[in-house]
Protein backbone atom coordinates (compact mmCIF):
# COMPACT_ATOMS: atom_id res chain seq x y z
CA UNK A 1 0.00 0.00 0.00
CA UNK A 2 1.26 3.46 -0.83
CA UNK A 3 -0.02 6.71 0.64
CA UNK A 4 1.02 10.20 -0.43
CA UNK A 5 0.59 13.42 1.52
CA UNK A 6 0.71 16.55 -0.59
CA UNK A 7 1.96 19.50 1.42
CA UNK A 8 3.25 23.04 1.07
CA UNK A 9 5.31 22.54 4.21
CA UNK A 10 4.95 20.59 7.41
CA UNK A 11 2.82 22.22 10.09
CA UNK A 12 1.55 20.73 13.32
CA UNK A 13 -1.38 19.08 11.52
CA UNK A 14 0.76 17.33 8.92
CA UNK A 15 3.14 16.09 11.60
CA UNK A 16 0.22 14.66 13.58
CA UNK A 17 -1.18 12.97 10.47
CA UNK A 18 2.19 11.45 9.59
CA UNK A 19 2.49 10.11 13.14
CA UNK A 20 -1.00 8.65 12.92
CA UNK A 21 -0.12 6.87 9.67
CA UNK A 22 3.08 5.57 11.27
CA UNK A 23 1.04 4.27 14.20
CA UNK A 24 -0.83 2.15 11.63
CA UNK A 25 2.48 0.88 10.29
CA UNK A 26 2.44 3.07 7.19
CA UNK A 27 5.18 5.47 6.15
CA UNK A 28 3.51 7.98 3.84
CA UNK A 29 5.42 9.67 1.02
CA UNK A 30 5.72 13.40 1.57
CA UNK A 31 5.16 15.29 -1.68
CA UNK A 32 5.95 18.99 -1.72
CA UNK A 33 3.63 21.04 -3.91
CA UNK A 34 6.56 23.28 -4.84
CA UNK A 35 8.15 20.25 -6.56
CA UNK A 36 5.11 19.41 -8.69
CA UNK A 37 5.78 19.45 -12.42
CA UNK A 38 2.93 17.65 -14.11
CA UNK A 39 2.78 16.59 -17.72
CA UNK A 40 -0.90 17.31 -17.98
CA UNK A 41 -1.39 15.10 -21.03
CA UNK A 42 0.75 12.10 -20.11
CA UNK A 43 -1.41 10.63 -17.36
CA UNK A 44 -0.83 8.71 -14.18
CA UNK A 45 2.18 6.68 -15.30
CA UNK A 46 4.50 9.66 -14.88
CA UNK A 47 6.59 9.95 -11.77
CA UNK A 48 5.59 12.04 -8.78
CA UNK A 49 8.36 14.10 -7.12
CA UNK A 50 8.74 11.16 -4.74
CA UNK A 51 10.10 9.09 -7.65
CA UNK A 52 7.06 6.84 -7.62
CA UNK A 53 4.51 6.76 -10.44
CA UNK A 54 1.34 8.57 -9.46
CA UNK A 55 -0.60 5.45 -10.43
CA UNK A 56 1.12 3.57 -7.59
CA UNK A 57 -0.63 5.63 -4.94
CA UNK A 58 -3.68 4.10 -3.33
CA UNK A 59 -4.69 7.49 -2.02
CA UNK A 60 -3.17 10.96 -1.89
CA UNK A 61 -4.13 13.17 1.03
CA UNK A 62 -4.11 16.82 -0.03
CA UNK A 63 -2.84 19.04 2.78
CA UNK A 64 -1.49 22.00 0.81
CA UNK A 65 -1.87 25.32 2.56
CA UNK A 66 -1.86 26.77 -0.94
CA UNK A 67 -5.43 26.43 -2.13
CA UNK A 68 -4.63 26.87 -5.82
CA UNK A 69 -1.85 24.28 -5.83
CA UNK A 70 -3.99 21.82 -3.91
CA UNK A 71 -7.01 22.25 -6.14
CA UNK A 72 -5.14 21.85 -9.42
CA UNK A 73 -3.28 18.82 -8.09
CA UNK A 74 -6.59 17.25 -7.05
CA UNK A 75 -8.10 18.03 -10.46
CA UNK A 76 -5.24 16.27 -12.23
CA UNK A 77 -5.05 13.29 -9.90
CA UNK A 78 -8.79 12.69 -9.97
CA UNK A 79 -8.81 13.00 -13.76
CA UNK A 80 -6.32 10.14 -13.78
CA UNK A 81 -8.49 8.05 -11.49
CA UNK A 82 -6.29 8.44 -8.43
CA UNK A 83 -8.16 8.51 -5.14
CA UNK A 84 -7.65 11.66 -3.09
CA UNK A 85 -8.79 13.10 0.19
CA UNK A 86 -10.65 15.27 -0.36
CA UNK A 87 -11.87 14.86 -3.90
CA UNK A 88 -11.57 17.77 -6.29
CA UNK A 89 -15.32 18.17 -6.64
CA UNK A 90 -15.71 18.71 -2.92
CA UNK A 91 -12.60 20.83 -2.45
CA UNK A 92 -13.42 23.16 -5.30
CA UNK A 93 -16.86 23.88 -3.86
CA UNK A 94 -15.48 24.47 -0.36
CA UNK A 95 -12.75 26.76 -1.68
CA UNK A 96 -15.39 29.09 -3.10
CA UNK A 97 -17.84 30.66 -0.65
CA UNK A 98 -20.40 31.39 -3.34
CA UNK A 99 -20.36 27.84 -4.67
CA UNK A 100 -20.66 26.59 -1.08
CA UNK A 101 -23.69 28.80 -0.54
CA UNK A 102 -25.25 27.50 -3.75
CA UNK A 103 -24.65 23.88 -2.72
CA UNK A 104 -26.11 24.45 0.74
CA UNK A 105 -29.12 26.25 -0.74
CA UNK A 106 -29.76 23.38 -3.14
CA UNK A 107 -29.70 20.97 -0.20
CA UNK A 108 -31.94 23.15 1.94
CA UNK A 109 -29.30 23.56 4.65
CA UNK A 110 -29.83 26.68 6.81
CA UNK A 111 -27.29 29.47 6.33
CA UNK A 112 -27.20 33.26 6.66
CA UNK A 113 -29.04 35.28 4.03
CA UNK A 114 -26.58 35.85 1.21
CA UNK A 115 -26.48 38.01 -1.89
CA UNK A 116 -23.92 38.44 -4.63
CA UNK A 117 -23.33 41.37 -6.98
CA UNK A 118 -20.64 42.31 -9.47
CA UNK A 119 -20.90 46.06 -9.77
CA UNK A 120 -20.32 48.71 -7.07
CA UNK A 121 -23.82 50.18 -7.31
CA UNK A 122 -25.39 46.74 -7.31
CA UNK A 123 -23.20 45.77 -4.35
CA UNK A 124 -24.47 48.79 -2.40
CA UNK A 125 -28.01 47.73 -3.21
CA UNK A 126 -27.28 44.12 -2.20
CA UNK A 127 -25.99 45.25 1.18
CA UNK A 128 -28.97 47.56 1.62
CA UNK A 129 -31.32 44.72 0.72
CA UNK A 130 -29.82 42.58 3.49
CA UNK A 131 -29.69 45.46 5.96
CA UNK A 132 -26.92 46.77 8.17
CA UNK A 133 -24.76 45.40 9.65
CA UNK A 134 -23.74 43.00 6.93
CA UNK A 135 -20.55 41.06 6.22
CA UNK A 136 -18.57 41.40 3.00
CA UNK A 137 -16.31 38.47 2.23
CA UNK A 138 -13.96 37.59 -0.57
CA UNK A 139 -15.36 34.49 -2.31
CA UNK A 140 -11.98 32.81 -1.87
CA UNK A 141 -9.67 33.13 1.09
CA UNK A 142 -9.31 31.82 4.58
CA UNK A 143 -8.23 32.56 8.15
CA UNK A 144 -10.65 35.46 8.34
CA UNK A 145 -8.66 37.57 5.91
CA UNK A 146 -10.37 40.62 4.42
CA UNK A 147 -13.70 39.98 6.09
CA UNK A 148 -15.48 43.25 6.70
CA UNK A 149 -18.43 43.93 8.98
CA UNK A 150 -20.21 46.77 7.27
CA UNK A 151 -22.14 48.84 9.79
CA UNK A 152 -23.48 51.62 7.55
CA UNK A 153 -23.58 52.86 3.98
CA UNK A 154 -20.54 55.11 4.47
CA UNK A 155 -18.32 52.16 5.33
CA UNK A 156 -19.92 50.08 2.58
CA UNK A 157 -19.00 52.73 0.00
CA UNK A 158 -15.46 52.93 1.31
CA UNK A 159 -14.88 49.18 1.31
CA UNK A 160 -16.37 48.75 -2.14
CA UNK A 161 -14.27 51.59 -3.56
CA UNK A 162 -11.13 50.09 -2.03
CA UNK A 163 -11.89 46.65 -3.40
CA UNK A 164 -12.78 48.04 -6.79
CA UNK A 165 -9.58 50.12 -6.95
CA UNK A 166 -7.02 47.96 -5.16
CA UNK A 167 -8.27 44.43 -5.62
CA UNK A 168 -7.95 42.12 -8.56
CA UNK A 169 -11.05 40.79 -10.31
CA UNK A 170 -11.67 38.29 -7.52
CA UNK A 171 -12.44 41.20 -5.22
CA UNK A 172 -14.96 42.61 -7.67
CA UNK A 173 -17.34 39.80 -6.83
CA UNK A 174 -19.29 41.20 -3.90
CA UNK A 175 -20.43 38.33 -1.71
CA UNK A 176 -22.36 39.68 1.23
CA UNK A 177 -24.16 38.01 4.11
CA UNK A 178 -26.40 39.15 6.91
CA UNK A 179 -24.41 39.71 10.07
CA UNK A 180 -25.35 37.07 12.63
CA UNK A 181 -25.28 38.41 16.16
CA UNK A 182 -23.72 35.30 17.62
CA UNK A 183 -23.09 34.84 21.36
CA UNK A 184 -19.37 35.71 21.36
CA UNK A 185 -18.50 32.39 19.80
CA UNK A 186 -19.07 30.15 16.86
CA UNK A 187 -18.78 26.39 16.42
CA UNK A 188 -16.14 24.51 14.44
CA UNK A 189 -17.35 20.96 13.82
CA UNK A 190 -15.16 18.21 12.39
CA UNK A 191 -16.84 15.83 9.99
CA UNK A 192 -15.05 12.66 8.99
CA UNK A 193 -17.06 10.65 6.49
CA UNK A 194 -20.56 10.27 7.84
CA UNK A 195 -19.82 11.34 11.43
CA UNK A 196 -19.31 14.59 13.26
CA UNK A 197 -16.44 13.32 15.39
CA UNK A 198 -16.18 16.39 17.63
CA UNK A 199 -16.66 20.13 17.75
CA UNK A 200 -15.22 23.15 19.48
CA UNK A 201 -16.54 26.53 20.44
CA UNK A 202 -14.30 29.33 19.22
CA UNK A 203 -14.75 32.17 21.66
CA UNK A 204 -13.48 35.67 21.05
CA UNK A 205 -14.39 39.24 21.99
CA UNK A 206 -13.85 40.00 18.29
CA UNK A 207 -16.62 39.17 15.84
CA UNK A 208 -14.08 37.12 13.83
CA UNK A 209 -13.57 34.02 15.94
CA UNK A 210 -11.04 32.02 13.89
CA UNK A 211 -8.40 30.42 16.10
CA UNK A 212 -5.89 31.79 13.56
CA UNK A 213 -7.10 35.19 14.77
CA UNK A 214 -6.98 34.42 18.48
CA UNK A 215 -10.28 32.63 19.10
CA UNK A 216 -10.07 30.30 22.12
CA UNK A 217 -11.04 26.67 21.64
CA UNK A 218 -13.22 24.75 24.10
CA UNK A 219 -15.27 21.60 23.79
CA UNK A 220 -18.68 21.84 22.14
CA UNK A 221 -20.92 18.81 22.69
CA UNK A 222 -22.01 17.20 19.43
CA UNK A 223 -25.76 17.13 19.85
CA UNK A 224 -27.95 15.14 17.46
CA UNK A 225 -29.08 18.49 16.00
CA UNK A 226 -25.50 19.66 15.38
CA UNK A 227 -24.47 16.29 13.98
CA UNK A 228 -27.46 16.15 11.63
CA UNK A 229 -26.86 19.69 10.37
CA UNK A 230 -23.15 19.13 9.79
CA UNK A 231 -23.65 15.83 7.98
CA UNK A 232 -26.24 17.45 5.73
CA UNK A 233 -23.82 20.30 5.04
CA UNK A 234 -20.97 17.91 4.32
CA UNK A 235 -23.11 15.84 1.99
CA UNK A 236 -24.23 19.01 0.19
CA UNK A 237 -20.63 19.67 -0.88
CA UNK A 238 -19.84 16.06 -1.69
CA UNK A 239 -18.61 14.74 1.65
CA UNK A 240 -15.16 13.84 2.92
CA UNK A 241 -13.04 15.20 5.74
CA UNK A 242 -14.34 18.66 6.45
CA UNK A 243 -14.33 21.38 9.09
CA UNK A 244 -17.68 23.08 9.25
CA UNK A 245 -18.17 26.51 10.78
CA UNK A 246 -21.55 26.96 12.40
CA UNK A 247 -23.15 30.13 13.73
CA UNK A 248 -25.78 30.34 16.46
CA UNK A 249 -28.24 33.15 15.79
CA UNK A 250 -30.11 35.13 18.44
CA UNK A 251 -32.91 32.54 18.44
CA UNK A 252 -30.47 29.68 18.91
CA UNK A 253 -30.89 28.40 15.36
CA UNK A 254 -27.78 26.86 13.86
CA UNK A 255 -26.58 28.21 10.51
CA UNK A 256 -23.75 26.94 8.34
CA UNK A 257 -21.18 29.65 7.77
CA UNK A 258 -18.31 28.01 5.88
CA UNK A 259 -16.90 24.59 5.05
CA UNK A 260 -13.15 23.98 4.97
CA UNK A 261 -11.60 21.15 2.97
CA UNK A 262 -8.04 21.14 4.41
CA UNK A 263 -8.94 21.55 8.04
CA UNK A 264 -6.64 22.72 10.77
CA UNK A 265 -7.12 20.91 14.06
CA UNK A 266 -3.99 21.38 16.16
CA UNK A 267 -5.95 23.15 18.92
CA UNK A 268 -8.97 20.89 18.86
CA UNK A 269 -7.94 17.40 20.00
CA UNK A 270 -7.07 18.53 23.53
CA UNK A 271 -10.36 20.29 24.40
CA UNK A 272 -12.52 17.63 22.74
CA UNK A 273 -10.58 14.57 23.87
CA UNK A 274 -10.90 13.19 20.35
CA UNK A 275 -7.79 12.02 18.52
CA UNK A 276 -8.60 13.87 15.31
CA UNK A 277 -5.55 12.81 13.26
CA UNK A 278 -6.16 9.15 14.07
CA UNK A 279 -9.81 9.50 13.07
CA UNK A 280 -8.74 11.12 9.80
CA UNK A 281 -6.16 8.45 9.03
CA UNK A 282 -8.54 5.62 9.89
CA UNK A 283 -11.10 7.11 7.54
CA UNK A 284 -8.53 7.54 4.79
CA UNK A 285 -7.53 3.91 5.11
CA UNK A 286 -11.15 2.76 5.25
CA UNK A 287 -11.80 4.48 1.93
CA UNK A 288 -9.22 2.21 0.31
CA UNK A 289 -10.46 -0.88 2.06
CA UNK A 290 -7.92 -1.05 4.90
CA UNK A 291 -9.69 -1.57 8.20
CA UNK A 292 -8.23 -1.13 11.67
CA UNK B 1 27.34 19.26 14.89
CA UNK B 2 27.17 22.97 14.10
CA UNK B 3 24.41 24.81 15.87
CA UNK B 4 22.10 26.38 13.31
CA UNK B 5 21.40 30.08 13.41
CA UNK B 6 18.40 32.12 12.45
CA UNK B 7 18.99 33.53 8.96
CA UNK B 8 17.16 36.69 10.03
CA UNK B 9 18.68 37.60 13.42
CA UNK B 10 21.51 35.07 13.79
CA UNK B 11 20.16 33.67 17.07
CA UNK B 12 21.04 30.07 17.85
CA UNK B 13 18.17 27.74 17.01
CA UNK B 14 17.47 24.55 18.90
CA UNK B 15 16.09 21.90 16.56
CA UNK B 16 13.58 19.52 18.17
CA UNK B 17 14.61 15.87 18.22
CA UNK B 18 11.56 14.86 16.17
CA UNK B 19 11.99 17.64 13.62
CA UNK B 20 11.22 16.88 9.98
CA UNK B 21 12.45 18.35 6.74
CA UNK B 22 10.15 21.11 5.48
CA UNK B 23 8.77 21.66 8.96
CA UNK B 24 8.05 25.21 10.04
CA UNK B 25 9.59 26.47 13.27
CA UNK B 26 9.83 29.90 14.86
CA UNK B 27 12.98 31.69 15.92
CA UNK B 28 12.70 32.11 19.72
CA UNK B 29 14.48 35.46 19.55
CA UNK B 30 12.96 37.37 16.65
CA UNK B 31 9.86 35.27 16.03
CA UNK B 32 10.59 34.84 12.34
CA UNK B 33 9.00 31.75 10.85
CA UNK B 34 11.64 29.41 9.46
CA UNK B 35 11.58 26.27 7.37
CA UNK B 36 13.92 23.35 8.01
CA UNK B 37 15.25 22.82 4.50
CA UNK B 38 17.55 19.96 5.46
CA UNK B 39 18.24 17.90 8.57
CA UNK B 40 21.64 16.61 7.50
CA UNK B 41 23.27 19.05 7.58
CA UNK B 42 20.73 21.24 9.33
CA UNK B 43 19.81 24.06 7.00
CA UNK B 44 17.28 26.74 7.79
CA UNK B 45 15.71 29.30 5.53
CA UNK B 46 13.03 31.92 5.92
CA UNK B 47 9.60 30.35 5.53
CA UNK B 48 7.72 31.54 2.47
CA UNK B 49 5.51 34.57 2.93
CA UNK B 50 1.81 33.85 3.36
CA UNK B 51 0.07 34.16 0.01
CA UNK B 52 -3.46 35.29 -0.67
CA UNK B 53 -4.70 31.78 -1.41
CA UNK B 54 -3.28 30.18 1.72
CA UNK B 55 -5.68 28.76 4.22
CA UNK B 56 -7.89 25.83 5.11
Amino acid sequence: MRIGILITHIRAEEKLLISAFQARGIEPDIILDRDLNFDVIAGSGQLAPSGVAWSEYDVVMERSVSTSRGLYALALLNSWGIATINRYDTASICADKLRTTIALAQAGVPQPSTRVAFDPDSAMKAIGDLGYPAVLKPVTGSWGRLLARVNDSDSAEAIIEHRQTLGDYNHHTYYVQSYINKPGRDIRAFVVGDRTICAIYRTSPHWITNTARGGQASNCPVTPELNDLCIRAAQAVGGGILAIDVLEDADGQLLINEINHTMEFRNSSAPTGVDIPTEVVNHALNTIGVTA
Amino acid sequence: MTTPHCPECDAEISIPANAMENELISCPDCGTELEIISLNPITLDLAPEVEEDWGE
